[in-house]
């Protein structure tokens, strides 16, 4: 065993890499849930958005637009589960799981061209001074945009929800949709937005997976993120930056049990590899229990089925 | 004084039946004007294509002698039409500013509109603090955010579904004083109500539905009670009669019993002590969420408590579930119909066994006996003038005050020493609720026991032999029912305006 072959800088800059595909999963997540709906399609989503944007980047040879790309496939398919649940008014639960089967049905076979193939490299942003900054440097400012890009979404997404119109609008929407309705608010458009929002987001996280973080297109390789991202929601008592300190945390000890692994520490593989989830898990319940009032964040028509009866 | 709206030959079908028909009315400037009507008169459905929620089949609306016909109730917001609902249409989880700018078109900035809410609210004295969480109000308190929120548009035409159903008589009075202060400024109020003496005190003009169709209009000031209500109903109303029998032996005592609620938003149970005679009914008022549930899951064995905590004749049952209970003959129903009291998608033979099982012995070894069953729920349908089709029939197909008797009748049929009723006619017609409390009465003259918990004044005033009010948990020391017993005196008992007058004599101590 050999600790010292692990790398502080690296770890932590590897960290935020990790951590981004479930932050744009959960934070797409977390305006659905607002909304009052419930998508348990986050995983389906995701893989669909990842062979969307690998296979885009691959045929034009662009990253940004692989990325548009897998954005608007992850709203294509959210579009999907709004039809069934907002115009069917389908059952959530049941629409969001198939969505997520038919996520990755529909992934591996898009994907049969593309096994093996190493997509163009994403170019990293290099800000000058920044980036140049001894420790701080490379942690925080050597990465590619989309990191920034994720930051900066988690950031618009709390002040549209806390301070603007339209975001008190889907927290009604969320909370009573029933007096939403009696008050005049399109309470089915509001929320298929918020489920393309959703969409777009877990989309987008995909991509990075597929074309950043591992990078190459595997099978099934979200491997549960979208899960992940769908636990992180509830355990962040539906608070954006509370997301983000959960995919961090998720991320770092990610990376950090794959250096572990690496270094040969006698700890059995198996439990390494699941100790992210545990303990992701076990932190966010401590966050997210002992103070009452914020284990009721959940919007209180969540899940339920909006039906005008005029 | 001139003419503010007028409706003309308005209709609305839906399937299978036709809410509205050719109503025509029309409201002056700066009157109350009152539409009157019994539980499915149309009334709702009227005013929610005033609101522009429902788009009428055919007939006409002016407002100020120009054609009106909201598309949504933006655009009826945006007329001056203002609305305040029957069931709140609020946000539990958003402030009282939030809340408020939910309802209107153009708001101002968060800063400015808590201070306008402040203002206003000091303006009609109801106080309100704009960043408080609407769902640690009471049920007055969150009235007054609808209420401002309607001001704050300065509405010509203000429409109030049944305002005062969740108010005590003291809160009534400040609403009361509100809305005159309105009317004076020049605002019309569509009042809707079937409290009469209400409307007798407060409308100037009013509209009677019965089925969907305007029967007629009065002067409220200048007709009885009585003959609202004939014109309301159609024929002459029973009125329930009370044979007194003088009170047995105790068969109910509850000592100290102190109860933690089930959910989060539920009251908890401080100290409450009654004890109850044979042929006494003991009316427990109270406005809603002040322990009402939890007091009947208490007695009924939802929610368990200390061995001696509950007694029925003299025996401990704070431990026994409800099957155990019930076969002591303490039986229970609760508020919610659908749901609680009833399975709305079991037939009534179903929902029939469900309860009776035990004393009507309806099962051997496990097996149902369905003749049984199905005999015992015609029995109850028979007794209690059920209108259904037959006992195969799903609750949820009944209508409001069916399923009530129904679900009433199940419990009386049983035979029961104890009956425990929570708002035995909530939403239930005249002539229905008139039924149901005779049938209560009847019940307590041949030497049961019943708590009757509503939150229906009236309704406890006629059939209760004592009164007591739940008060944030606590239940006050039963008083007996007679003309000592009158209105004030009961809402001080129900906890007064919960502070209001204290605020209103001093504006400046509401925070700002």
């Amino acid at each position: 065993m050999d600790l010292s072959a692990i790398n502080p800088v690296l770890l932590l800059a590897s960290l935020m890499v990790a951590a981004t595909p479930i932050l744009l999963g959960g934070i797409g997540e977390l305006v659905v849930e607002k909304s009052g709906v419930l998508n348990l399609g986050v995983e389906g989503m995701m893989i669909t958005g990842a062979i969307a944007g690998f296979a885009a980047t691959i045929e034009t040879g662009s990253p940004a637009l692989g990325f548009l790309i897998a954005a608007v496939a992850g709203a294509a398919l959210s579009m999907l589960f709004a039809l069934l649940t907002q115009y069917a008014l389908a059952n959530q639960v049941a629409s969001g799981l198939a969505l997520t089967l038919f996520g990755l049905g529909l992934s591996s076979l898009m994907g049969q061209g593309y096994v093996g193939l190493k997509p163009p490299s994403t170019p990293k942003l290099d800000i000058p001074l920044l980036s140049d900054i001894p420790f701080l440097g490379p942690v925080l400012f050597q990465h590619d945009p989309m990191v920034y890009i994720g930051i900066a979404i988690v950031a618009a997404t709390w002040a549209t929800l806390k301070y603007s119109r339209v975001g008190l609008v889907l927290r009604a929407v969320g909370e009573n949709h029933d007096a939403a309705h009696a008050l005049g608010y399109k309470v089915r458009l509001v929320r298929c937005a918020a489920i393309g929002f959703g969409g777009a987001m877990a989309g987008l996280g995909g991509a990075y997976l597929s074309l950043v973080r591992v990078p190459q297109w595997t099978e099934g390789m979200t491997a549960g993120a979208g899960w992940i991202a769908l636990a992180l929601v509830v355990f962040a008592s539906w608070k954006p930056w509370r997301v983000m300190v959960g995919a961090y945390l998720f991320g770092g000890i990610t990376v950090l049990q794959l250096n572990l692994q690496a270094a040969g520490v006698k700890i059995p593989v198996e439990y390494l590899s699941m100790s992210p989830y545990i303990i992701t898990i076990i932190v966010l319940v401590i966050m997210s229990s002992g103070r009452g009032k914020a284990a009721l964040g959940a919007p209180a028509s969540m899940g339920r089925i909006f039906h005008a009866t005029g | 004084m001139s003419e503010l709206f007028a409706a003309h030959g308005l209709r609305k079908a839906y399937p299978g039946v036709i809410a509205n028909d050719d109503v025509s009315f029309s409201i002056d400037t700066g009157e109350i004007h009152a539409l009157l009507g019994e539980n499915g008169a149309g009334k709702s459905t009227l005013v929610k294509m005033i609101y522009g929620l429902v788009k009428p089949d055919a007939g006409t609306m002016t407002l100020l002698n120009a054609p009106y016909a909201p598309p949504e109730p933006r655009a009826a917001r945006g007329s001056g039409v203002a609305m305040v609902f029957q069931h709140f249409s609020l946000f539990d989880a958003l402030t009282v500013a939030e809340n408020v700018s939910l309802g209107m078109e153009n708001p101002p900035a968060a800063s400015k509109l808590a201070q306008r809410i402040t203002d206003v609210s000091e303006d009609y004295g109801l106080p309100l603090d704009p960043h408080r969480t609407v769902g640690d109000l009471s049920a007055g308190e969150r009235q007054r955010v609808e209420i401002i929120r309607c001001l704050l548009q300065d509405p010509r035409l203000l429409i109030m579904d049944e305002p005062t159903s969740v108010l005590t008589p003291q809160e009534v009075e400040i609403l009361f004083a509100t809305l005159e202060k309105l009317r004076a400024e020049g605002t019309s109020i569509l009042y809707i109500s079937h409290k009469l003496e209400e409307i007798r005190a407060l409308c100037d003009r009013a509209t009677i539905l019965r089925l969907g169709k305007v029967v007629g209009h009065a002067n409220p000031r200048e007709k009885s009670a009585a003959e609202l209500a004939e014109m309301m109903v159609g024929t002459a109303l029973h009125r329930p009669e009370r044979e007194l029998s003088p009170p047995g032996e105790v068969a109910l005592e509850v000592a100290n019993l102190t109860l933690q609620p089930a959910n989060p938003f539920g009251t908890a149970l401080r100290d409450v002590s009654l004890s109850l005679r044979k042929g006494e009914v003991l009316g427990i008022g109270g406005v809603a969420g002040n322990g009402q549930d939890e007091l009947l899951a208490a007695l009924s064995g939802e929610a368990l408590c200390a061995a001696d905590e509950v007694k029925l004749h003299g025996q401990p049952i704070g431990r026994l579930a409800p099957p155990a209970r019930r076969k002591l003959g303490l039986l229970s129903a609760p508020e919610e119909r659908l749901g609680h009291a009833a399975a709305p998608d079991m037939s009534l033979t179903e929902n029939a066994l469900l309860s009776a099982n035990l004393r009507k012995h309806l099962s051997r070894r496990g097996f149902i006996n369905w003749g049984a069953a199905r005999r015992y729920a015609e029995e109850v349908i028979e007794a209690f003038d059920v209108r259904t089709p037959g006992p195969h029939v799903a609750a949820r197909a009944l209508s409001g005050g069916n399923l009530q008797k129904f679900v009433i009748g199940r419990e009386i049929e049983q035979a029961p020493e104890v009956l425990v009723v929570n708002q035995p006619t909530w939403g239930v017609d005249a002539s229905a609720a008139a039924a149901i409390r005779q049938a209560i009465l009847d019940l307590a003259a041949e030497g049961c026991a019943v708590v009757a918990i509503s939150q229906d004044l009236d309704e406890l005033m006629e059939i209760s032999s004592r009164f007591a009010a739940l008060n944030g948990g606590r239940l006050s020391e039963p008083v007996p029912v007679d003309d000592s017993l009158t209105m004030e005196r009961i809402g001080l008992m129900m906890g007064g305006a919960h502070d209001m007058e204290v605020a209103h004599n001093h504006p400046s101590q509401v925070p700002a």
